[in-house]
């Protein structure tokens, strides 16, 4: 639906926008967004015609000729020109423009020989040459881009070669439909091409679509049915098969097709069986697939689209005043037009002077209007500044040169700085007004740091951990590509380029909602854990930081209890151990083994180590058939309805396949599985763990050279583990597991296997898994423990889940029971204190079932899960009855770091009057502990959390809360804030409280309906931050369009994931977060950073220099050219409105294309106001650019005014000193337009805060060469120029005194109101900004000095403490928490680390409230 | 503008293939510049190799690297590569003069520029009060002079017949010199546009190739109606201003008049006269040959290389006509007709009466103008025009005047900051 009013929308623009460039006409990219939005884009171009892929080989020569000579090849082009059509295509595009075609029109105007004005030809030299100028912007642009696909038409393949009969390397480009391709791991697709052969036993080929749709998970796709049974790998040769598919279209979630075999059997083909050029193949050694559609017809390419045409504020305002500019050029043209009808019947007949028509008659007034009308718009066009559009072009192009150059935004650990992707929008950083920020990755490193853990109610701080976080935070010397340098001494080193932190979209830490679960929110918007989680990071390995955990010393000593000895008797009915150990053992089990971690080999990153696959595998040993009934007896036990004997049809193995999670995929049988299994019937057919561990030592994958029992502390055997993860904080479990020698050293679907320290190497059946999920908040893995031979269950999950599962009565006796409680007890104060730190928690907990519960649990699950009919509530059912009774383990606290700067950012944004809204799609809690954290929400602000089930009760809340607001606060306007009180958005909150706002995915969308829009805004307004948590990507655009078009303000989205493309496409300004998760965000955004903190001085002094600079050369711009043309026009007033210019056209010309359009040009890239230090030090100045100080619509006319007043005294003043001599029309017009130079330079040496040698040089440089001009033009211009004769007039006057005296009078007369007003200004009334710019001079110690005084008596000064001033920064007066508080506050705050803030926080909130009571 | 390349290219660059296209640099030769400064930058000290670098690097040398990530390597390597210039130009740090303006600083400048305005203004008034001007309107209105009658007169023909008519003055004291005489008219609008592109400047240069074919400008003055090239094509030359005065000197009351020699050499700008304006080729040493085949401006009574008998002065390079060619920049103006500098007139016109003869041809009536003949005497800047002197002194004083408004805002405003300073 909302594709028609996009391109509505975006067709509207284009058509108003006219004047600015939209070079790249590209579709608008809603593709990207819908595409994330997780709803099919457009509609297909569909059937009916559909298109035939045969084998590019030599018996089907002749078919593959009548087929596929019609498909497009591989080679892409993006580029819109070619050398050969460059000039015409240009000139079309150009003068798409509104701009460039009313300056056609004058041109065209100026042929017609009754309105001629100027000689024919120079009025096309503006033209001319702006059409060159973006010419060649636009040359080299497409130049770049033909670098691009050459570069991507080049890169290499292996393609099948029917002549060598192999593969051979090919570049891109080569490829043709009907190609087979084969490709291995971390290969990009070069087409799309349909799968035919992976060596993945069960015909699995993993692709990442990242760079297509964002989503970072592994998509697996499906080997065309029929071929995945094949032992060896697809001959091409013996491939008699054609493909029918459809047409090429960009829908990336479909494919229908068939393939039929030469015995016209047909297979059906879907999308999981085509894989996506530009995709990579992950996990899968190798593949094979036939390319059906190349080059532009792949998917990939038809859903590339260009970047979004953004418009600027200031550019829509400045078009505006164009239109303004217009009306008064319509204005004097009138004037002009009926002045010279007047003047010309006073004269009649008078042939001296009003020369008649050719044929001797004279043409009558009226007529002579109109036709003068259109002379004064030839005259006076450039009133409509031509030059404006290229030169904010330039200078923008020059903002972003030093944007780019700025060193601080550049990032050593990547080696990137930041990147400006759309070139027109850089004076929007100068007016946000709203910020909505994702949290992952954005505010957080998205690096899950183990930071403390709880074991059987003893609290364990990992200080030495702690310490060494620190000392990372401190040297900043974590770097990535660096990671893992061998630390601690007990644990096993990471391997450096672990990509542990890898995220599967399918199961954050649960991991996202399997669809059925948690129907509403789309595979994309899968927003919970994983749209937190990090996309994918390929390149951004996990740091040691996150992978090293230092062992608690504590703990460790406990842990040297550990004996084998301890577990020599077997039987539980010798309870030797102390208690404490067990719990120990068994938390670090569930850490190491409660989750879906795989394993991967070092030097193969991407695939996960299987140690054994089934299929193909000739059975060989004894122990390998033992290991087989094992692993099938899991399955069997597993899915009674295939043991039964009941073969899937494919349709529902492709079911189970992408709703089950990964693990359980492989559980599903393969034929020559099935054959076996049916066989195999006893469940527990061998309890050993011997056999899996030697199978593992046969068939062991590249990489593990296993270790196992000779893991002895202090010794790093195995340098070469590591872990992906579905979500970072599993991984840093386990890494923390790994730690304290519990190392999980491999994982198959049957089976985990743990090298736990003293004990060797255990190897745990995996019965089952229930995986994450948002509804339950925990996972559980189900398996049978090596040692007590017991089924044992481990869950892990939040808290508050939890708790409420924990076993009330023991069977074990009261002792036990009691100690329970006591764990529990102490684990929860333990939880607690974790949050308040805002660590993230988990509940460790376990269960151990009798074989019988077990087996009746398993029946009653697999009940459910074959069940068709609310599947989902069944499973949950099943899942409960699973998940009960738990014994506490412990809890961990995981740290999900902030981003270095992050608070301050915040901090600093928030005084500058930003309002910053964070949306993620992750919990709640984690939501809001990331917003104290990052100071979005003040401990002492009210929280209001909005989390209903129901659009009524969200309404509901929302009036209480807003009415309590209003109670609370009296003074607070009701409607006010919307949009008028943005100036002083703390202002409402400042007397009465600060609030923030949590509101969830589900409220959201009641919230976001139209009824509730308004109390919602309102709502918000009042509120200091908003939390939007659990919310899709889809709602963040929403919201982000919601604020954006009802408040009228100017919003930036920042983001880093996919998940935020859609908002960033939305906002004013999208920023994406570089480096940390694929370039989906970075590829949609407008600027790209590398981190959150560079966002402050992206928008302090970046956006504030860029908006000032921008706003003041359009306004000078507009001045300089009314100033100028004004003289023509008072001209107009003495010579009978004829339309006589009294300059030389080309001086006339020259004047704004040459002579004056350098200093504006340097003046909006070079001006500063003031320096960058004070604009971060003062954050309050952001706020002028907010209230566009430098421009409003008054700024607009006063500089109209001046212009006008200006103009009349360049022009009274030489008129008067002239008048009644003998001065002829050019001699006139010299000094008026050397007055003229003079005044409009000068005027920007007044409005300049800053001039360097380069102001100076240009400014002296363009009073030289008009003078040069007119000299050397005055002398050689004989005859050249007719009738305008400049012939020595130049010389002459430059021996004349009076010229000079005419010249100083003008200049200083018309320069003298602005100047006084300037001074006055800076005496009497200074700006902030102007204040602001006396700092500039101070010393640092008077600077401080200063800026106490800036920000009022009795508060602290800024480099006392960051957090201090933010305190004492908000409103002076009115604040109930004194600054007493703030004072007890700061030096505690200062010492203790960061994120230990809560206690504090909390002791100071009851301080306060008490001071209010 | 950069726009997204394929979706290849996207995973490529996230594996650490940067490619340059994703940065926007303005031109490549200041890229070059910082990378080299990059490099240079790679010795600092910050980036000294951390213990464990070393190892890792051996280790990835040992392992084979894997397949499909030939480059990102290289990027990691490469370090900063992409480090910005830190120049004092590209981090915006130029040294800059950064006016503050506020009353203190601009309080002298005031005063001073003020002051030297009035210097200024009163020199200028002063010497513009010491020209001397002497003006008679001989328009011919009814009841104005003796000179109405041609007012009269000529309103009935075209070309008006010719009428003499003469301004009796007296000089009580010596009249400085160099007296220039000049004629004025008013409501004249020489800067009409479509008169005042009405010629042809290369016919005037003499070019004979223009002679023959005038400019398309010049119509409907370009062809006589006999289909002959008029030369000098136009209506600024056929509007001609075709006055003519001469001056008489009655030394004695009673006496003889004697004529007083008027200069009208070197009236017309050197440069017109020199460079500008050239008579065709002489044929056969003729000027009257050279312009056969040529008709007259309308308005002419003679031919143009009859306007004068000097040959120097005659043709195209005749001085009134290139004066009058210089086509007047307001529709009040004045031109110059002789300078009076000859014999006993050298220092000026002595005292006594004079007569100014005017051969009344010039009709101005039709459009309301005025003819006005002057005589002025001429200082360094000009004629007399007090504007400028009385301009510079205004200005002069408001700055003064400005100057002590920002005295008292100085004091003001010293006064508050104080307050200010005060309160804290």
């Amino acid at each position: 639906m909302t594709e028609p009013l996009q391109w509505a929308r975006y067709h509207w623009q284009r058509l108003m926008g006219g004047p600015a460039r939209d070079g790249d006409e590209r579709r608008y990219s809603y593709s990207t967004l819908l595409a994330c939005g997780g709803k099919p884009s457009q509609t297909p171009r569909l059937a009916g015609r559909h298109r035939v892929v045969v084998p590019h080989l030599q018996p089907f020569k002749e078919e593959y000729e009548k087929f596929s000579g019609t498909y497009v090849n591989n080679r892409i082009r993006t580029t819109k020109y070619t050398l050969l059509n460059f000039v015409p295509r240009n000139l079309f595009e150009q003068f798409h423009r509104a701009a460039n075609l009313y300056f056609l029109f004058l041109v065209v105007l100026n042929w017609v020989p009754l309105v001629e004005a100027f000689q024919k030809e120079i009025t096309m030299l503006p033209l001319v040459v702006v059409l060159t100028i973006i010419a060649i912007k636009d040359g080299l642009e497409d130049y770049r881009k033909y670098k691009i696909d050459k570069q991507i038409n080049n890169l290499v393949t292996k393609v099948y070669s029917r002549k060598e009969k192999k593969y051979l390397d090919q570049c891109w480009k080569d490829v043709t439909v009907g190609d087979f391709i084969r490709l291995s791991c971390n290969e990009v697709i070069p087409a799309d091409m349909v799968l035919l052969f992976s060596t993945d036993p069960d015909g699995i080929c993993h692709i990442e679509t990242s760079g297509l749709d964002g989503e970072s998970n592994l998509k697996q796709r499906q080997v065309v049915r029929g071929y995945a049974e094949q032992d060896s790998e697809l001959d091409p040769e013996k491939f008699f098969s054609r493909i029918e598919c459809e047409s090429p279209n960009n829908d990336l979630s479909r494919f229908r097709g068939f393939l039929e075999h030469s015995n016209k059997e047909r297979v059906g083909l879907g999308k999981e069986n085509l894989l996506l050029r530009g995709c990579t193949i992950r996990n899968t050694e190798a593949v094979v697939g036939i390319v059906v559609y190349a080059g532009h017809e792949t998917k990939a390419m038809l859903n590339n689209s260009g970047p979004r045409y953004k418009r600027s504020k200031l550019e829509r305002r400045a078009n505006t005043d164009v239109l303004w500019c217009v009306l008064l050029l319509v204005i004097m043209c009138l004037t002009g037009a009926l002045g010279h009808g007047i003047w010309l019947s006073r004269y009649g007949n008078i042939p001296f002077f009003n020369i008649p028509e050719p044929n001797g008659h004279v043409i009558s007034p009226v007529l002579a209007g109109f036709y003068m009308f259109w002379t004064m718009i030839i005259l006076l066009q450039v009133l409509i500044p031509i030059s404006l559009y290229v030169s904010i072009e330039v200078v923008k192009l020059g903002q972003i040169y030093f944007i780019q150059s700025d060193v601080d935004f550049y990032n050593e650990k990547m080696d990137s700085t930041i990147q400006c992707r759309a070139l027109n929008i850089t004076e929007d950083l100068g007016q946000i007004q709203y910020l909505f920020s994702d949290k992952t990755g954005t505010l957080t490193e998205n690096k899950m740091v183990f930071r403390r853990c709880s074991v059987a109610g003893f609290d364990y701080c990992h200080e030495e951990n702690a310490k060494r976080l620190e000392s990372y935070q401190e040297a900043a010397s974590e770097d990535e590509d660096f990671a893992g340098t061998p630390s601690g001494s007990l644990s096993h080193v990471a391997k450096p380029r672990a990509p542990s932190g890898r995220t599967l979209q399918s199961g954050p830490l649960g991991g996202k909602p399997s669809k059925h679960l948690a129907g509403s929110w789309s595979a994309l918007g899968g927003g919970e854990g994983a749209g937190e989680g990090p996309r994918c990071r390929q390149a951004a390995f996990s740091s040691p930081m996150e992978t090293d955990v230092l062992p608690d010393t504590r703990l460790l000593d406990k842990f040297s209890q550990i004996t084998p000895q301890l577990f020599a008797p077997l039987d539980e009915t010798l309870p030797n151990p102390p208690p404490e150990t067990w719990y120990i053992i068994d938390f670090f089990i569930a850490l190491a083994i409660c989750n879906t971690v795989v394993v991967s080999a070092p030097n193969q990153p991407r695939q996960k180590i299987r140690l054994s696959s089934l299929s193909g595998m000739p059975i060989k040993s004894l122990e390998e058939i033992k290991n087989l009934f094992q692993r099938l007896s899991v399955r069997r036990s597993s899915s009674p309805s295939l043991a039964s004997g009941k073969e899937p049809s494919p349709g529902v193995q492709n079911a189970f396949v992408s709703k089950l999670s990964l693990f359980s995929r492989t559980k599903l049988a393969s034929p020559v599985e099935e054959a076996v299994s049916r066989t195999a019937d006893s469940p527990q057919g061998s309890g050993s763990s011997a056999g899996p561990t030697e199978k593992e030592k046969q068939n062991g994958d590249a990489g593990i050279t296993s270790g196992k029992a000779d893991s002895l502390p202090g010794q790093p055997v195995t340098s070469s583990l590591c872990y992906e993860a579905e979500s970072p904080d599993e991984a840093a479990l386990v890494y923390a597991a790994r730690a304290y020698q519990c190392t999980l050293q491999s994982r198959t679907p049957e089976q985990v296997m743990v090298d736990f320290a003293a004990l060797g190497p255990l190897t745990f059946q995996l019965l089952h898994i229930l995986p994450f999920d948002s509804v339950r908040k925990r996972m559980s893995v189900v398996v049978r423990h090596p040692l007590s031979n017991q089924v044992v269950v481990y869950t892990k999950g939040a808290d508050s889940v939890i708790m409420e599962l924990l076993s009330v009565a023991s069977a074990d006796g009261a002792s036990l029971e009691k100690q329970q409680m006591v764990i529990r007890e102490k684990t929860q104060k333990h939880l607690d204190d974790y949050a308040k730190r805002g660590l993230r928690t988990l509940c460790i907990a376990k269960k151990v079932m009798s074989d019988t519960e077990y087996e009746e649990w398993l029946r009653n699950h697999f009940l459910a899960e074959t069940s068709i009919d609310n599947r989902e509530e069944l499973l949950l059912e099943s899942a409960r009855r699973l998940e009960n009774k738990l014994t506490l383990l412990g809890a961990t606290g995981i740290e999900d770091r902030l981003q270095e700067g992050v608070p301050e950012s915040i901090d600093a944004l928030h005084k500058a009057g930003i309002k910053i809204w964070m949306l993620t799609g992750d919990k709640q809690e984690t939501a809001v502990n990331i917003a104290y954290a990052c100071k979005l929400l003040e401990p002492d602000d009210k929280l209001f959390i909005l989390n209903t089930q129901s659009k009524d009760a969200c309404e509901m809340l929302m009036g209480t809360i807003l009415k309590e607001l209003q109670k609370k606060n009296p003074a607070f306007p009701k409607q006010a804030s919307l949009s008028k009180d943005l100036y002083q958005p703390s202002a409402p909150q400042g007397s009465g409280l600060r609030a923030g706002l949590v509101i969830t995915g589900k409220t959201l969308e009641f919230a976001l309906q139209e009824s509730l829009q308004r109390q919602f805004l309102e709502l918000t307004a009042c509120c200091q931050a908003v939390v939007c948590c659990r919310a899709t990507p889809l709602q963040k655009s929403e919201v982000v369009k919601l604020v954006r078009n009802h408040l009228r303000v100017m919003t930036l989205a920042i983001g880093d994931g996919a998940n935020d493309v859609s908002m960033i496409q939305v906002a004013d300004i999208g920023i994406g977060i570089s480096g940390q998760e694929g370039m989906q965000a970075v590829m949609a955004s407008d600027f790209a950073v590398s981190q959150f903190k560079h966002l402050s001085k992206l928008l302090l002094v970046h956006g504030h220099w860029c908006y000032t600079r921008l706003s003041n050369m359009i306004l000078y711009f507009f001045y300089k050219n009314v100033a100028y043309v004004n003289l023509l026009f008072w001209y107009q007033f003495f010579c009978g409105f004829s339309g006589t210019s009294m300059t030389d056209y080309w001086v006339l010309i020259f004047f704004n294309l040459l002579f004056t359009s350098a200093p504006p040009v340097i003046y909006g890239v070079l001006e500063k106001d003031v320096s960058s230090e004070t604009l971060m030090l003062l954050p309050e100045l952001y706020r002028s650019g907010q209230e566009s100080e430098a421009y409003l619509p008054l700024t607009f006319w006063i500089t109209l005014l001046d212009a006008f007043y200006q103009s009349l005294v360049c022009f009274f003043v030489p008129y008067y000193t002239y008048r009644g001599s003998d001065i002829d029309i050019f001699t006139f017009g010299n000094p008026l337009n050397t007055a003229a130079l003079f005044i409009i330079l000068l005027h920007l040496v007044i409005e300049s805060k800053s001039l360097t040698w380069i102001h100076v040089m240009v400014i002296v440089g363009s009073i030289l060469s008009y003078f040069i001009f007119a000299l050397a033009f005055g002398a050689m211009c004989i005859t050249c120029n007719p009738p305008s004769n400049p012939y020595w007039i130049m010389q002459e006057h430059l021996l004349d005194p009076v010229f000079y005296l005419v010249c100083v009078l003008t200049t200083c007369i018309a320069l003298l109101p602005r100047f006084v007003y300037r001074v006055l200004q800076g005496s009497l009334f200074p700006s902030p900004v102007l204040r602001a710019k006396h700092f500039d001079r101070l010393t640092p110690e008077a600077r401080t000095e200063a800026l106490k005084k800036w920000r009022g008596a009795g508060q602290l000064g800024q480099a006392a403490s960051e957090r201090a001033v933010h305190a004492a920064a908000r409103p002076e007066g009115g604040s109930t928490c004194g600054p007493s508080a703030v004072f007890a506050m700061t030096p505690s705050a200062c010492s203790i680390e960061q994120g230990n803030l809560f206690v504090l926080e909390t002791a100071l909130d009851s301080d306060c409230s008490e001071t209010k009571t | 503008m950069v726009q997204s390349p394929g979706p290849a290219v996207r995973s490529l660059s996230r594996r650490g293939l940067q490619l340059p296209s994703f940065r926007v640099r303005l031109a490549p030769a200041l890229q070059a510049l910082g990378r080299r400064k990059g490099r240079w930058y790679l010795s600092s000290p910050s980036h000294s190799e951390q213990p464990g670098a070393a190892a890792h690097l051996r280790e990835e040398e040992l392992r084979p690297a894997p397949e499909g990530t030939r480059a990102p390597l290289a990027s990691a390597t490469a370090r900063g590569a992409h480090q910005p210039d830190n120049t004092a130009f590209t981090q915006q740090r130029l040294p800059a003069w950064q006016p503050l303006l506020s009353a203190s600083i601009t309080l002298p400048l005031f005063f001073c520029a003020g002051l030297a305005f009035i210097g200024l203004g009163l020199g200028l008034y002063y010497s513009s009060n010491g020209i001397k001007e002497l003006g008679y309107d001989y328009t011919g209105n009814p009841g104005s002079g003796n000179c109405s009658l041609c007012g009269v007169a000529d309103q009935d023909r075209a070309p008006p017949p010719s009428c003499p008519c003469a301004w009796y003055f007296s000089l009580s004291e010596l009249f400085p010199g160099p007296v220039y005489l000049y004629y004025e008219l008013t409501n004249f609008y020489q800067n009409n546009r479509r008169y005042g592109v009405s010629r042809d400047d290369a016919q005037l240069s003499g070019l004979p190739s223009a002679l023959r074919h005038p400019a398309n400008e010049c119509a409907p003055y370009q062809r006589s109606p006999a289909g002959l090239p008029i030369a000098p094509c136009g209506a600024i030359a056929n509007s001609l201003f075709n006055d003519t005065f001469s001056l008489w000197h009655q030394r004695l009351p009673g006496g003889p008049y004697v004529e007083v020699p008027l200069d009208r050499t070197g009236i017309a700008w050197w440069t017109d006269y020199h460079v500008k304006f050239h008579n065709p080729p002489l044929v056969n040493g003729s000027l009257a040959l050279a312009f056969q085949g040529t008709a007259r401006p309308p308005n002419w009574p003679r031919p143009v290389y009859l306007l004068s008998p000097d040959p120097n002065n005659t043709g195209f390079v005749n001085q009134d006509f290139v004066v009058w060619m210089r086509t007047a920049a307001l529709p009040w103006f004045r031109k110059l007709y002789a300078r009076i500098r000859q014999g006993n007139y050298s220092a000026g016109l002595p005292r006594g009466a004079y007569r100014l003869n005017i051969t009344y041809n010039y009709p101005v009536r039709a459009f309301g103008g005025h003819k006005r003949i002057i005589l002025s005497s001429i200082s360094w800047m000009g004629g007399k025009n007090p504007f400028l002197g009385i301009a510079y002194l205004v200005v002069g004083s408001l700055c003064i005047l400005t100057g002590f408004v920002m005295l008292v805002v100085y004091i003001r405003y010293q006064d508050q900051s104080d307050e200010a300073d005060d309160q804290e």
